[in-house]
């Protein structure tokens, strides 16, 4: 390469480039990515100057992992379709589930709804008007059981969406197992885990941060024993990104919560190359497709540097990150919902040229109301025609070299250094938390996006531009969740409530209080607990009790 | 009618979905409204107790949990408990055309979906509010 001819010819052009502008020739006054980065209008070997390809890049399966963190990709394996789903009861559920394997799904993906999410049972007066609306409602081990009736665990992995109780949902997972005859160490899955983007985006906690961050180093713990193929959490973008975040605050808000996680394990005297492998993540992939590459490649590089640089971790498992991605709910349009099949191919495309270990693809009608099969249907043959008719899962990281691409994941990997010092100089995430630095940068991005929208800034289609079509009705039918789970959900958990072994449900509570108030690992005491039939209302109550609850301040 | 129109952004139900409420809380703050943002999940008790106590002109209820016909009932039978009838009670969220109609049957002024513009919110609230005073 000839740099000095490439400086000329690049002048030359960026002259004749700013006349046009000068003129207003060009389209827009400002062009930008969905984050509102301004992107140049022209990238060249000028910007890779220097550019050191082990140093940066790696070859896949190697350290900084930024070309991905197989060798040979989806060559050997595609990554899994792993549809989220849950609603109504378990039963219902349970027959979602087998449809989505029926139709060639791989791994399964368990939304449960609010109460559980917030640790309450049904017939708690707070879960009014919510049971099994946007999940599926589990109140004890008989709804477990039921939810995975005829699904058989060693064969299939499970993902729990699942943060502030799922030590809970965990030690359920693990007696249906039991039950089942699955010996623990045969089970693979994920409990997402992540409390931290909770308090910064998602907001569904209960107890307050240090208990919340004991609890999540308990199932690192354990499953470090017992579960070597389970993935103890997930650490979560996705939300933070849902909220408003831009695609590097996404980025640099989940890292800072990993090392988060990393450290507290540490502190607990756990191996880094022990428990490392088991950490997983999950991220966003919004319309700006290249934004998306970048961040998903600057993410395997940051975080593989951290663990061997920072933590000393030698094992390379210990430093490679794989994720899971969503398509991007917050991009989906109420208006023209059939415009949204296509978002969804753009996201699903920019995941997979990211190097995603699996992947949900949002359906169409997630604007309006929980998906009908046939959008959920339309969502996984989008998947399976990127993977098998687009040709995309041919080549390993086939964006590996681009020069725009190099240079954002560059500028990707240094803003996020950027946050990570300042969020050192508050003291750290926990006391960023308590500043509400996370919360008002994130509601400051997501303020100036719908202002962008509004201004014309920023055309999104069927919302400020093409509108025409906006009034035909979208979609036809949408799911509807009957009243009358309700009723049948609480009536049939006050049945078991009286039908159980109160005697063994008080002992076993009184034995998860006791572990709690002396900080042993409450796994143990957890399982006896789920195996009772105790509730996980009864279990958090236990927990509320002894750690305390977190409310947020509101502001705006 | 010269002192600024009272605004209480309440967010009912469980979820913590909360970019909606704010961004539209800001929108109301930047028209000149005096906002309140209740915070996550209150009661219908609560947000009904805290419009009363604050004197607001109107609620605007945040909820993307689906539990809206319930919470929207709630509130709609409390303020009528309670003989008001100058606070207007609006909403948004991911809330499916039929549930709507029914929203608005029982007195509910209006529901704005995904995609509205803050403004068209803004501009509803500043011709609608404060007439059963009048």
């Amino acid at each position: 390469m000839n740099l000095e001819k490439m400086k000329e010819s690049f002048n030359k052009w960026k002259s004749d480039y700013n006349k046009k502008k000068d003129a207003s020739k060009l389209r827009q006054k400002k062009f930008m990515s969905v984050s509102s980065y301004e992107p140049e209008p022209l990238y060249t070997p000028l910007d890779l100057e220097g550019f050191d390809y082990f140093e940066k890049l790696g070859i896949p399966g190697d350290y900084p992992f930024t070309r991905g963190v197989h060798n040979t990709l989806y060559r050997e394996k595609l990554w899994t379709m792993r549809q989220f789903a849950g609603f109504g009861t378990a039963k219902q559920s349970n027959e979602r589930y087998k449809y989505l394997l029926k139709n060639g799904q791989t791994g399964l993906s368990v939304a449960f709804h609010l109460p559980t999410l917030m640790g309450l049972d049904s017939d708690n007066p707070l879960s009014r008007g919510e049971i099994g609306k946007d999940g599926v409602a589990i109140d004890t081990l008989a709804d477990m059981e039921t939810l995975f009736d005829g699904i058989p665990l060693d064969r299939v992995s499970t993902s729990m969406t699942i943060n502030a109780p799922a030590a809970i949902l965990l030690a359920m997972y693990i007696a249906v197992a039991k039950k089942q005859g699955v010996a623990p160490e045969k089970l693979s899955g994920t409990i997402q885990n992540d409390i931290l983007k909770e308090y910064i985006a998602q907001k569904t906690f209960i107890f307050p941060p240090e208990p919340s961050i004991k609890l999540i180093v308990d199932t690192i713990e354990y499953c470090s024993k017992h579960l070597p193929a389970w993935n103890t959490i997930s650490i979560s973008g996705y939300h933070i990104r849902e909220a408003g975040a831009t695609a590097l605050q996404e980025l640099a808000f989940t890292l800072i919560d990993g090392r988060t996680y990393v450290e507290a394990a540490i502190a607990r005297g756990l191996d880094v190359n022990e428990f490392a492998p088991r950490l997983s993540f999950f991220f966003n992939s919004h319309n700006d497709f290249f934004e998306e590459v970048a961040k998903f490649r600057a993410a395997r590089r940051i975080w593989a540097k951290l663990m061997k640089e920072k933590f000393g971790a030698s094992s390379q498992r210990a430093q490679l990150m794989r994720f899971h991605t969503q398509t991007a709910g917050c991009s989906l349009t109420a208006n023209q919902i059939e415009n949204n099949i296509v978002r969804v191919t753009i996201q699903a495309l920019a995941a997979v040229m990211g190097g995603t270990q699996s992947l949900h693809t949002n359906s169409m009608d997630e604007a309006l109301a929980l998906p009908t099969e046939k959008a959920v249907r339309i969502a996984l043959r989008t998947q399976q025609i990127i993977a098998n008719e687009s040709g995309a899962a041919n080549v390993i990281d086939p964006l590996g070299g681009s020069y725009y691409v190099e240079k954002l994941t560059d500028e990707m990997e240094k803003g996020v250094m950027d946050y990570f010092d300042r969020i050192d100089r508050m003291g750290g995430v926990l006391s960023a938390i308590d500043k509400g630095f996370f919360q008002s940068e994130i509601s400051d991005a997501a303020f100036r996006y719908q202002r962008e929208i509004e201004k014309n800034e920023r055309i999104v289609v069927g919302v400020n531009s093409y509108c025409d079509g906006n009034n035909e009705k979208g979609g036809g039918e949408i799911l509807k969740i009957d009243e009358k789970i309700e009723r049948e959900q609480v009536a049939s958990l006050t049945q078991l409530k009286k039908k159980r072994d109160n005697d063994k449900v008080k002992s076993s509570l009184e034995r998860l209080k006791n572990d709690a108030k002396s900080g042993a690992n409450v796994m143990y005491a957890l399982i006896d607990c789920v195996e009772a039939y105790a509730s996980l209302g009864e279990m958090c109550d236990v927990f509320r009790e002894v750690y305390g609850v977190y409310e947020e301040p509101p502001m705006f | 009618m010269s002192e600024k129109i009272k605004v209480l952004i309440a967010k009912p139900g469980l979820d913590g979905h909360d970019r909606g409420a704010k961004v539209v809380a800001r929108a109301f703050r930047d028209a000149g409204f005096e906002v309140i943002y209740t915070g996550l999940r209150q009661t219908p008790e609560q947000i009904v107790n805290a419009a009363i106590e604050e004197d607001v002109d109107a609620i605007g209820v945040s909820i993307l949990s689906g539990a809206h016909n319930h919470c929207f009932s709630e509130i709609m039978n409390l303020l009528k408990h309670n003989s008001i009838d100058d606070i207007m009670v609006f909403g948004g969220g991911i809330i499916p055309e039929d549930d709507v109609a029914y929203l608005k049957s029982i007195g509910v002024a209006e529901v704005f979906g995904p995609g509205t513009p803050t403004d068209d919110t803004v501009k509803f609230v500043k011709a609608n509010v404060r007439k059963g005073n009048e």
